[in-house]
């Protein structure tokens, strides 16, 4: 392989006097002229093209989180695990559609999230909730100082927040591990729900403010018991 | 800005979501603000809380990432393509190697026949009441009288102090191109030597100069000078051989 470097140190040109090394994105140029002055030339040297990634390589790495997704959608382990095996077997064979350089963990959340939707779970699940149809509109904040969030950095009450969260609605629960489990940017969570970027700051707020409800209620119910 | 519309920017600014301009404005009025602060704080914890109770919650079992890895790796994306390419290597190769095979019987046969019309000159002329149609032991009665007869002219050896005499020669017509048939004894042994234009028999000899058994005579041939030569004769190798010498050295202006 031809580099910047070992052309001009290895003397592969000893005939040309000045070579000027010009890097572009995909490939090294060299060009210059000998040394009586003409008889320009430019060499091209086009770096190797990474080889594409396989699919194993691509989607290994994701599959615990995928896990971890799929029994939250799911509430389930059995339900969770075919779901996982579905979305592989889906995407696997939708590979060759899949464009190489797009967000493929966003297509593989996507693929994960429309199995669950098309299952008996799912299907039960979106049906009870009632969808709002004002998720653009404006959302009423609430002054975050009075809920008690301090409480919940306390291991034990981690359950509380893990039963809060499983009875929270699908499109909220979904939406919060996206972005708070998995760090997914507004962008990647509207790839992956198929929702335009501003819906999704919009039920993100809806669903914390949610969340903080049935936990309040949920420690309320404790002092009291 | 009243507290209540950067409190409202405050998830966005967590999420880092917020451009870099109203990032920065938020910075500075929180420095400045205890109660945005707390908000802010409050809400950080919060979403750790989420992340701490959610993440990793529920993991996959060994057995079941092995199943699914098997899954996944018995077909790679590749296969496809890679079949098919494998595939058509290999029918390439056979259609290769038939194609080869067929050349190769092709020509054999071809050679075959003609050594079998050598060979049938050979013993035609021999058994004919009038084998050749210029009588002479001298090299320089026989080499004219082909002149005008064969579209070339070619040199023959000296043969004094060999035990080869020269009987005559005739013109004999193989592999449709009219060449020399010359006539040789030794010990009371016919020798034919063939001397043929190598432009249209070239292929149909074998090409190595070594004195071979066909149709049960022995047999050396070679191309120079542009000619092709055959000697053929049921006497030893020895003897073919050394007739073969001569000519060649007869060939080349020696």
């Amino acid at each position: 392989m031809l580099t910047a470097d070992n052309c001009g140190r290895a003397g592969l040109f000893p005939k040309f006097r000045k070579i000027q090394c010009i890097k572009s994105s995909s490939k090294i140029c060299f060009s210059g002229g000998n040394k009586w002055g003409f008889g320009r030339f430019t060499l091209v040297c086009v770096a190797p093209t990474p080889q594409p990634a396989t699919f194993e390589e691509l989607a290994m790495p994701l599959f615990e989180q995928l896990y971890n997704f799929a029994h939250w959608l799911s509430k389930n382990r059995e339900e969770a695990e075919d779901l996982v095996q579905e979305t592989y077997a889906k995407a696997l064979r939708g590979f060759s559609s899949y464009q190489p350089g797009t967000n493929f963990r966003a297509w593989m959340y996507r693929i994960l999230r429309n199995t669950f939707l098309t299952s008996r779970t799912g299907l039960k699940a979106t049906m009870t909730v009632p969808l709002e149809t004002d998720e653009d509109g404006p959302v009423v904040v609430v002054p975050d100082s009075q809920t008690p969030e301090s409480i919940l950095l306390d291991r034990s009450n981690q359950q509380v927040l893990q039963d809060a969260l499983q009875e929270l609605p699908l499109h909220y629960r979904e939406v919060l591990l996206l972005c708070e489990v998995e760090e997914m940017s507004y962008q990647e969570i509207a790839d992956t729900l198929g929702i335009p970027a501003g819906t999704v700051m919009s039920r993100l707020s809806r669903a914390r403010a949610a969340l903080r409800g049935i936990v309040r209620e949920k420690l309320k119910g404790a002092q009291k018991g | 800005m009243a507290c209540e519309q950067w409190q409202a920017q405050l998830d966005s600014y967590l999420d880092g979501e917020l451009s870099a301009e109203a990032m920065r404005s938020l910075d500075a009025h929180l420095r400045t603000c205890p109660a945005c602060t707390a908000d802010a704080l409050s809400r950080v914890q919060f979403k750790r809380s989420i992340k701490a109770a959610a993440g990793g919650r529920f993991a996959p079992s060994p057995e079941f990432r092995a199943k699914i890895q098997k899954s996944i790796a018995a077909k790679p994306r590749w296969n496809w393509s890679f079949g098919w390419k494998l595939a058509t290597a290999a029918l390439a190769l056979v259609l290769f190697a038939g194609a080869v095979t067929f050349y190769v019987g092709k020509q054999n046969l071809e050679r075959q026949q003609f050594y079998t019309e050598l060979a049938d000159l050979h013993v035609a002329t021999l058994g004919s009441a009038n084998p050749v149609d210029v009588i002479s032991t001298d090299r320089h009665t026989v080499k004219p009288w082909f002149q005008g007869k064969i579209p070339f002219s070619f040199n023959l050896p000296e043969l004094q102090g060999t035990d080869f005499t020269l009987l005559g020669g005739r013109v004999a017509y193989v592999g449709q191109s009219s060449g020399a048939h010359l006539i040789y004894q030794i010990r009371k042994h016919e020798i034919s030597v063939f001397i043929l234009p190598a432009a249209g028999s070239a292929a149909l000899f074998d090409g190595d100069s070594k004195v071979e058994r066909r149709q049960t005579f022995n047999v050396e041939d070679w191309t120079q000078g542009g000619l092709r030569y055959a000697v053929f004769g049921d006497s030893s190798p020895d003897d073919i051989q050394k007739l073969s010498a001569l000519l060649k050295s007869a060939a080349a202006g020696k």
